[in-house]
């Protein structure tokens, strides 16, 4: 049977170049980096060089990058160990209400531990934070805001820079989560203008375990590991050293293949997206229509739930996923699709697609032979459908 | 101990929350960077510094001017090092 993959959100296979750049660092060269000895000091310089690789992605002054164990670990250290370091200034930080977890746990953390205030945002109904309602939240306890770079939900990109300039103009340090962005557009943090920013191996054609944390230079953080002199005494713990080189090489391979993969991938979304517009009635396509991830999809079906759809395209060999990869097992309705208005009727027949650029046009049209008959056979043993049906005919 | 009233330094290094033993490393290479006789300015949270710090000074034979109190932070320390060589 066919196989298409579209759930690259949730996890990209390593790039065989940068598992062939990776795998002398689990054998021959398996030194510890901290180790005086050249076996371990030649593999310290190998860190450096992939640092400046994953710096260079982000437009970032190398020392400036640590290395973590990923996305979620960046994420707690950004929002509670920058938030703890500036206690003195207040306790109060302010997330979007359609964080990650990471976030949105390292947030109700300092709430719960640290007697922290903490500010939900809302988000309209593309999954945009209004700068008029951040601004409108800050208060002189305002120690830290954290906003999404892009959802891998609804993949709408967020309002950058004028959300990282209301902070900077107070002073208030402002991080941005960009796992779901880096691999698919430009991510640099002086034209995003954040103290902070969070990417991940796994989402960038890189490994699993590993990602990394950008902070501004001067920027006190509170360790969140707590152990030797490993990334310059600000995160514990004997590096991983294949997943760095893994992410260094991935982090090279997108910074020289973005500009192309990006029209690609949205000539490839968009084929997408008209065909099942066109094959497929009573549909809604989630998010921002224009300001959106290039390689991002996201419906809703009326009348059925986006689970029972992922079985049967799973069936057909094709992989999607009904929202963040996190979410979709734990709840039966997204709080990020709920947090943008759309009703829980609405919301549970939701269906991501996340495009990469190994998907083919084929693939793609493989999709949109199966999807429309799935979507019609789940809402024939619809009670929902049938009602609205019944109820658009007078019956 | 000695405290010093005019706390004026040629370059900063900033290791609050930086665990231990950063304090031991960080202010040979912050030296690197000064001339003889210009001073380097440690800013550390860390209690053991207070020891550390002119110990190390005394075995590499640099001159540990002082300490400062942190007007801004009672709970940080400012320690003072003259390069000598």
């Amino acid at each position: 049977m066919k196989t298409v993959y579209l759930d690259h959100a949730a996890a990209t296979p390593v790039r065989p170049e940068v598992l062939t750049a990776m795998l002398p660092y689990f054998t021959e060269r398996f030194g510890n980096p901290s180790a005086v000895y050249s076996l371990g000091s030649e593999i310290k310089e190998v860190i450096e060089a992939e640092r400046a690789k994953v710096a260079r992605l982000l437009g970032a002054p190398e020392e400036q990058i640590i290395f973590t164990s990923c996305g979620a670990e960046a994420n707690n250290l950004a929002v509670k160990g920058a938030s703890l370091a500036h206690l003195k200034k207040g306790r109060h930080v302010i997330v979007s209400a359609i964080e990650h977890h990471s976030v949105l746990n390292s947030a109700r953390y300092l709430e719960k531990f640290h007697d922290f205030e903490v500010t939900f945002l809302p988000v309209n109904r593309f999954g945009q934070v209004e700068p008029e309602r951040l601004q409108k939240a800050l208060t002189p306890a305002t120690v830290l805001v954290s906003i999404q770079h892009a959802s891998n939900e609804m993949g709408t990109i967020q309002r950058f820079p004028e959300l990282s300039a209301i902070c900077r103009e107070q002073g208030i340090l402002f991080h941005t989560d960009a796992v779901a962005t880096a691999g698919q557009v430009p991510v640099d943090v002086k034209e995003l203008g954040v103290d902070l920013l969070t990417l991940s191996g796994p989402a960038l054609g890189g490994p699993k375990g590993i990602g990394a944390l950008y902070f501004r230079r001067g920027l006190r953080l509170v360790p969140q590991i707590h152990s030797g002199i490993q990334e310059n005494g600000r995160r514990g713990g004997t590096e991983n050293v294949p997943g760095i080189v893994g992410l260094g090489a991935a982090a090279e391979l997108v910074h020289r293949e973005l500009p192309e993969k990006i029209s690609y991938l949205r000539a490839l979304r968009d084929r997408l997206a008209a065909g099942i517009n066109r094959g497929v009635a009573d549909v809604l396509f989630t998010g921002h229509p224009e300001e959106r991830l290039p390689g991002h999809a996201s419906f809703c079906f009326e009348g059925i739930e986006g689970e029972a759809l992922i079985f049967l395209l799973n069936s057909q060999g094709i992989f999607a996923n009904t929202g963040s990869a996190c979410a979709s097992k734990a709840l039966k309705v997204s709080p990020t699709l709920c947090a943008m208005g759309i009703s829980p009727e609405i919301a549970q027949g939701s269906l991501v697609f996340t495009l990469d650029a190994a998907n083919r046009e084929d693939e793609v049209d493989y999709v949109l032979e199966k999807l429309p008959p799935a979507v019609e056979k789940l809402r024939s043993f619809s009670p929902v459908w049938r009602k609205k049906m019944a109820a658009v005919s007078g019956g | 101990m000695r405290f010093l009233h005019e706390c004026k330094a040629d370059a900063t290094a900033d290791l609050v929350y930086r665990v231990c033993p950063m304090h031991l490393l960080e202010p040979a290479e912050f030296l690197k960077d000064l001339h003889t006789g210009q001073v380097l300015e440690i800013v550390t949270d860390y209690d053991g510094a207070l020891e550390d710090i002119p110990a190390w000074c005394a075995k590499h034979g640099q001159e540990f001017v002082g300490i400062c109190e942190d007007q801004e932070d009672e709970d940080l320390y400012k320690l003072y090092i003259k390069k000598v060589h």
